[in-house]
């Protein structure tokens, strides 16, 4: 008895609940801030090992070529379609076709749905007419309303972008609305005190405010542009980053779908970094007062 | 200038079940020029709701509210108000932020940064025109809101707890210079607080309000401010027997207030 007594102690002070409790930091931390700490290492050992059991899983002829191809097939897939093309048109224009779809969508999404967000979190008569539409439309997945599109727009590139533009608009306007809130009663009061108008009121106070929240919800919604192309070039393209992977799927030509995919991933993720960079630029204040 | 509020009430209509709540019952106040008026008084006493009334926030349900014989009716330059915290705009540096009333009133850049700079000047914040606001420390930013006031010449500072957010040592630091700024620019001034002692301090005229319906209990004269005006020290003057007569006297009547309002 007095054995397993003395025996407990330290086996609720094991493995599990020393991980379990906060442990203290180094200097220059903060205790206790949730996930805090650099992650660059972490991140360049994760991309390393996926592409090292990549290799290894192709290399040891663990899985067939078909169902994943190498490493290696996928740069010399590269740079053959590089070269050559994909049928019959160069690869930069692939990219630069799907590009401009999706950016001409995000800035179309933009210039409409920012000023229709701030007038919906300013006005409740805007509001109340736009909040039905809006909210009706934006859990629907694309691919469900693709057909309407078709049907209604033709299969040329207006039906493309307004795809594409949809997936954008509803992320950017709900970002915009929800922005109008950022600002603190305090600083609209101040601007009101000094005799401002409404509109002064929101140029210089509410809509600053709104921008960190306006950055956040553009990033959120060209990832939903992408998500949208390969669906958007779905309806007969013959150009594109989508149409590429598409088309390569029906032949089976599986190095060039993940090829598609990494190129995609790639641009996407070089943009956002370009907007994390702005963040930082034009909102170094975000979250400090 | 002379600001008059006559029998104003405040109530906030019923809502959810609950009865209307007279928030203000028939105030009577009068600020003259120069005046530096602390309100004082249990939570829920209405002095918030006095300064959104003559800030031109809140209208009154009935009675008059006039400044210099004109009825206040929404917020205008004229009464410019100084809040506890979250009023900078944290995307303008100090000077920016200094001069924000200024580009609202539709002054040229070059003029508004002039007068900001002199305000700056005043407040002890010279040197740091192009620091971003996020940077200072409270009591730097609660200075630069007081500038900003300054800046567009109002009738009269509404200064809702200003320096509520401030450690002791600052707060006192900030008393002493707000006295200074009142002396030195004659502005009419309507303080609220939670401090008794800054309360008494600073003040020309106390007001001391209940809450249940909000309303004005006490007044009092202040001799004090003007002593440490004349040169006396701060810490000697609210060391006095007087100044530690009254603050006990006017804390008997709060602690009675919140008393009641447990019981």
């Amino acid at each position: 008895m007095t054995d397993a007594k003395s025996a407990a102690p330290p086996k609720a002070d094991g493995l599990l609940s020393r991980l379990s409790r906060g442990r203290a930091t180094k200097p220059g931390e903060i205790y206790g801030v949730p996930g805090q700490g650099n992650t660059l290492w972490l991140s360049a050992v994760s991309i390393a090992l996926f592409l090292f059991i990549w290799w290894l899983v192709t290399a040891m002829g663990w899985v067939k070529p078909l169902f994943v191809p190498s490493p290696m097939a996928i740069v010399s897939k590269f740079i053959q379609i590089w070269n050559n093309g994909f049928t019959g048109t160069p690869f930069l224009e692939h990219v630069m076709i799907s590009t401009v779809r999706v950016f001409g969508a995000f800035l179309l999404a933009c210039v409409i749905g920012l000023p229709l967000g701030l007038a919906m979190g300013m006005s409740p008569a805007v509001r109340g007419i736009f909040d039905p539409p809006i909210e009706f439309y934006r859990p629907i997945p694309p691919l469900a309303y693709l057909p309407l599109m078709i049907i209604w727009f033709g299969i040329g590139e207006t039906s493309k972008i307004l795809l594409i533009f949809l997936s954008v608009f509803a992320p950017v306007v709900l970002g915009a609305r929800s922005g109008v809130k950022s600002a603190a009663i305090e600083q609209i009061h101040a601007a009101y005190s000094f005799g401002a108008t409404r509109w002064q009121v929101m140029r210089h106070v509410i809509m600053p405010s709104a921008l960190p929240e306006i950055l956040t919800a553009m990033r959120i919604g060209i990832g939903f542009g992408w998500t949208t192309l390969v669906a958007a070039e779905m309806v007969a393209a013959t150009k594109g980053l989508g149409y590429m992977v598409l088309s390569a799927s029906q032949f089976l030509q599986t190095p060039v779908v993940i090829m598609g995919i990494f190129v995609i991933a790639i641009i996407a993720f070089a943009f956002d970094l370009l907007m994390r960079f702005l963040e930082r630029r034009l909102v170094p204040w975000k979250g400090r007062m | 200038m002379r600001l008059n509020i006559k029998n104003v009430s405040v109530v906030f209509p019923a809502t959810g079940g609950r009865p209307p709540v007279e928030a203000l019952s028939r105030i009577n106040l009068a600020i003259e020029d120069e005046e530096f008026v602390v309100a004082l008084g249990a939570s829920g006493c209405g002095k918030s709701t006095l300064l959104n009334l003559i800030a031109g926030f809140l209208a009154p349900s009935s009675g008059d509210l006039t400044l210099d014989a004109a009825p206040v009716a929404g917020p205008g330059a004229d009464r410019a108000v100084v809040f506890q915290k979250h009023a900078l705009l944290p995307w303008l540096d100090v000077l920016d932020n200094v001069a924000l009333g200024l580009k609202i009133q539709g002054v040229g850049a070059a003029q508004r940064h002039e007068t900001a700079n002199r305000f700056i000047e005043l407040l002890g914040l010279d040197g740091f025109q192009k620091s971003p606001v996020y940077m200072l420390s409270g009591g730097m930013q609660q200075r630069v809101g007081i500038a900003r006031a300054l800046t567009c010449d109002p009738k009269i500072l509404l200064m809702d707890e200003p320096l509520g957010a401030l450690d002791a040592l600052t707060r006192e630091r900030a008393q002493e210079l707000i006295l200074n700024i009142w002396n030195d620019t004659h502005k009419s001034i309507f303080f609220i607080t939670h401090s008794v002692e800054e309360a008494l301090f600073m003040g020309t005229k106390l007001i001391v309000m209940s809450p249940r319906p909000g309303r004005i209990t006490h007044t009092f004269d202040l001799p004090f401010s003007k002593k440490f005006l004349a040169g006396e020290p701060a810490r000697q003057v609210k060391a006095s027997a007087d100044f530690i007569r009254l603050r006990e006297e006017v804390l008997k009547i709060i602690f009675a207030d919140e008393e009641e309002a447990v019981a």
